[in-house]
């Protein structure tokens, strides 16, 4: 017997996943149009590790299967992570990262609902820390799909030739280089850089802002996410650039390269690993910009989103404590 | 003037197919055959009966009699026989019986003798007593009887609110009163002001019911508004119309007198007026029939007839597979159709699969806030959902769990649906049941503690009886045969001794009198076998006595 209300009018899980994917498409697009067809390679092989891996695990833990895998959050974060790795990284190095974003770093912890950090941000992180070779190896402009296809089955690597470094990473190895001379207006010259960010890049990070922009329409997100993200990121570059602008790049570089705008948009706001109260989004969001804003300038990680992300994680709880909206009736003043 | 309004947070849009029922005017049903009027019918105190089986009633006869200060009388619907004053199933979702008055109508519906009530020159006790014996309750829902609420706070009460909203779908009983009644309810309204001299009087109406507020307008007079708010569900909870209408937020446990508010369904007012202006008595109201019926329409329905003779003037379609009491959002299945129309019945919704279709299957909570950002009263209701599955009640009370007003809303938002209200339901009543076991166990305690108290006491008493008397035993002794020791000891040692002395007194005189024991002159065996037993016994250590232990 079921209980009143005897309405409903939700979306459902698997429509707002749905929503997320379509919300992608833009930025994949895009990505494809730049850096060639190696990622859409990625994102398959990804979605089919992140569906065997779903469903082993949910028959392991007796869950129902065509529920949760049709859920179609375990293809989000496939997307997340094939996004996130070079497109022509090893087959075998995308299906690891899947694998370790679903079994570990979701099911271990629960499932769906209950992973306190986001699987695909833990995913990139062990591929960092294990395999940082490969993961700073991204396509150059010249490489054809064929190539990439090679490279992704395991083709021989005569690496210099074919790759080139991320905009971030071609600016942290500049500045290195020319040691106390370097500036970051020279380094900008060379050929991973384009018109305001990473040469290509810009377009990428544009498609992925009006997917998110869908999303804030359709109210799948809130605003308070990728606008605390891409403020402090902004901010904190700013105060910096404009202290010494010969070491540090411009807030502009800093939006429209890396994986920002995927994360303000699509990464911050997962709502089961981030904060859920409208001040927490703030500081949560907030806070994830800022550590990847240190790591990006003053670490050794070309970008540092990932951890920013997990070290953020970590504190939702407080962060959630601290940040109760007040009720009905309680407010202050009142009484 | 306009009124500036207010909003509270979250709220949901639900079709409000309110439509079909407002077709028709507000319908009257033939008299039913059999009445079964529930004594207990408003909050508070259950009425005692005043007639007895075989009794002659007449309509607006009282037949039960308010029982304590929250509490409203109860009354013949229409003039005929009690038939029984027995337990009937009631209009509750527990599907428990309780204590009705069973009339067989006669058909002659007559009326007791009834003069208009001259309230203008009654005391404010005299009236509110008049109120609670004509059975005055609140129709919103909540059936709170309202003389209790006519009383003036600490505070003077400046704003009468009523309640004229009607946020919930389906449900138009409130709207075809006010399209039909208004002057009414505008008569009840202006009482209810008199009695708490208040300044203004707004009556809110959802701006979906265009008809009703004009209606409501043209009857209004100097020092009444009628508000058009916004229709948002759950607008029409007292809380938060009064903070659409006045911008103050009455929190969980308080009451609006608090802050100088007081607020009334329009249907309440309606009855104010009929009770005070033909002396009649809350015998009837309206009901909405809606739903999966091919006729849904308004009636005016005499409280205790049966729920299915009333759906039955509505014809319900055959796939008709539950009948809910109340709206979609806070309504319950009905256990059966046979229950009694009661004062807090205001629709009677049929429901088929494809009408009410059964929730999508239940999955896992991936905190994305849509329940909080719907709801009504600011609550996190996926963190009380998390706290009342892992029966953490104590983190559950500390985000305000007993602020919920079971509006439904994140239930209706949920994207895994997950029947969240049902959540909190369930821990709601765990708390209470452990606050019951808690407090069974502190009267426990306390009894416990009690009866220790009373045996020390007793003790104590018996050893001071006890010493007296030596006492007195002791100066008999003195003063046959004087003792030489005095003042080295004490008077308790002295009693003491006293005492001693006169045991062996009567131990000596009786010691003289008595046999010897079974055990005093025994043989050399005999001593042997004794001793052997004693022996086994220190053995065992006594262990076989006692009973084996749980583990």
């Amino acid at each position: 017997m079921t209980h009143s209300p005897y309405l409903r009018e939700s979306r459902s899980v698997r429509q707002i996943m749905l929503q997320v994917l379509l919300a992608l498409l833009p930025g994949i697009v895009a990505y494809v149009w730049q850096f060639g067809a190696g990622v859409l390679i990625q994102l398959l092989l990804a979605s089919t590790a992140a569906l065997a891996a779903e469903a082993v695990m949910l028959r392991l833990r007796r869950k129902p299967l065509g529920l949760y895998l049709g859920d179609l959050s375990a293809i989000v974060t496939a997307w997340l992570i094939a996004l996130s790795l070079p497109p022509i990284g090893p087959w075998w190095m995308v299906v690891l990262a899947t694998l370790c974003a679903i079994v570990v770093a979701k099911h271990l912890y629960g499932g769906l609902g209950q992973n306190p950090f986001n699987p695909a941000m833990v995913a990139f992180c062990v591929m960092i820390v294990a395999f940082p070779a490969q993961m700073s190896q991204w396509p150059d402009a010249g490489l054809d799909f064929g190539q990439q296809l090679e490279l992704i089955l395991g083709g021989e690597r005569a690496l210099d030739a074919i790759t080139a470094a991320t905009p971030l990473d071609a600016l942290r190895t500049g500045l290195r280089a020319g040691g106390a001379d370097a500036h970051v207006a020279e380094v900008l010259q060379g050929p991973a850089f384009g018109a305001i960010g990473g040469q290509g890049w810009e377009w990428v990070v544009a498609g992925f802002a009006i997917g998110g922009l869908y999303l804030l329409w359709q109210r799948i997100i809130s605003w308070h996410l990728p606008a605390a993200f891409l403020l402090t990121m902004a901010l904190t570059a700013t105060l910096l650039w404009g202290m010494h602008p010969e070491r540090f790049a411009s807030p502009l570089l800093h939006l429209a390269t890396g994986g920002t705008m995927l994360a303000a948009f699509f990464i911050v706001t997962d709502p089961v690993s981030g904060s859920t109260t409208p001040k927490g989004k703030l500081v949560f969001a907030g806070g994830a910009a800022f550590i990847a804003y240190m790591i990006r300038s003053f670490g050794n990680y070309p970008d540092g989103i990932a951890f920013a992300v997990l070290l953020m994680n970590i504190c939702v709880p407080l962060i959630d404590m601290y940040t109760q909206p007040p009720v009905f009736g309680h407010k202050r003043g009142s009484s | 003037m306009l009124q500036k309004l207010f909003k509270f947070h979250g709220g949901v849009k639900p079709d409000s197919r309110k439509q079909d029922s407002t077709r028709q005017p507000i319908r009257s049903l033939p008299l039913p055959s059999e009445l079964i009027v529930p004594l207990h019918q408003s909050i508070g105190g259950t009425p005692r009966p005043l007639v007895r089986v075989g009794d002659r009633v007449l309509k607006g006869e009282r037949i039960g009699a308010a029982e304590g200060p929250v509490s409203a009388a109860v009354h013949a619907p229409s003039s005929g026989v009690v038939r029984a004053i027995e337990d009937r199933t009631m209009p509750h979702p527990s599907g428990l019986p309780a204590s009705c008055v069973v009339i067989e109508a006669d058909g002659d519906d007559r009326w007791i003798e009834r003069e208009p009530v001259p309230w203008k020159s009654m005391k404010g006790d005299e009236l509110r007593d008049y109120l609670r014996d004509a059975g005055i309750v609140g129709l919103g829902g909540a059936t709170f009887p309202s003389h209790v609420k006519l009383r003036a706070g600490a505070k003077p009460t400046h704003t009468l609110v009523l309640n004229g909203a009607e946020c919930e779908p389906f449900i138009t009983c409130d709207d075809m009163l006010m399209r039909e009644r208004a002057a009414e309810i505008i008569r009840g309204a202006g009482i209810m002001a008199q009695m708490l001299a208040v300044e203004r009087v707004l009556i809110g109406i959802e701006d979906n019911k265009p008809e009703a507020l004009a209606a409501m307008r043209t009857a209004a007079g100097d020092g009444i508004e009628v508000v058009a708010i916004p229709t948002l569900y759950p607008a029409g909870g007292e809380k938060q119309l009064l903070r659409v209408l006045t911008g103050v937020e009455v929190a969980a446990g308080r009451r609006p007198l608090e802050f100088g508010l007081q607020c009334f369904n329009v249907g309440t007012a309606y009855r104010m007026a009929r009770a005070i202006d033909h002396a009649e008595p809350l015998i009837s109201r309206i009901v909405t029939v809606a739903g999966n019926v091919e006729a849904p329409a308004n009636y005016e329905v005499l409280i205790g007839t049966p729920i299915d003779t009333l759906l039955a003037a509505g014809r319900p379609r055959p796939d008709t597979d539950r009948v809910l009491m109340g709206g979609p959002m806070m309504g319950f299945a009905l256990p059966t159709t046979a229950a009694p129309v009661v004062k807090a019945t205001n629709c009677v919704l049929a429901g088929s699969p494809s009408l009410l279709p059964p929730p999508p299957p239940e999955m896992a909570c991936i905190r994305c806030g849509t329940c909080a950002d719907h709801c009504p009263v600011d609550l996190q209701p996926f963190e009380l959902y998390w706290f009342g599955r892992s029966h953490n009640f104590g983190k559950a009370q500390e985000y305000h769990l007993f602020d919920c007003i079971e509006c439904g809303c994140c239930s209706y938002v949920c994207p895994s649906n997950i029947p969240l209200v049902d959540y909190f339901r369930f821990t709601k009543s765990e708390i209470w049941a452990r606050e019951r076991d808690k407090s069974a166990a502190d009267l426990a305690r306390e009894r416990f503690e009690a009866r220790n108290e009373r045996q020390e006491r007793e003790k104590r008493e018996k050893a001071e009886r006890l010493a007296a008397k030596a006492e007195a035993t002791r100066k008999k002794l003195a003063d046959s045969e004087p003792v030489a020791e005095v003042g080295t000891a004490s008077p308790a040692e002295e009693a003491k001794k006293a005492l001693i002395a006169a045991a062996l007194e009567r131990a000596k005189q009786q010691k003289s009198s008595v046999k010897p024991r079974n055990t005093d002159n025994l043989s050399a065996d005999k001593q042997a076998e004794i001793d052997e037993i004693e022996a086994r016994r220190a053995r065992t250590g006594g262990r076989s006595v006692e009973p084996p232990e749980n583990s």
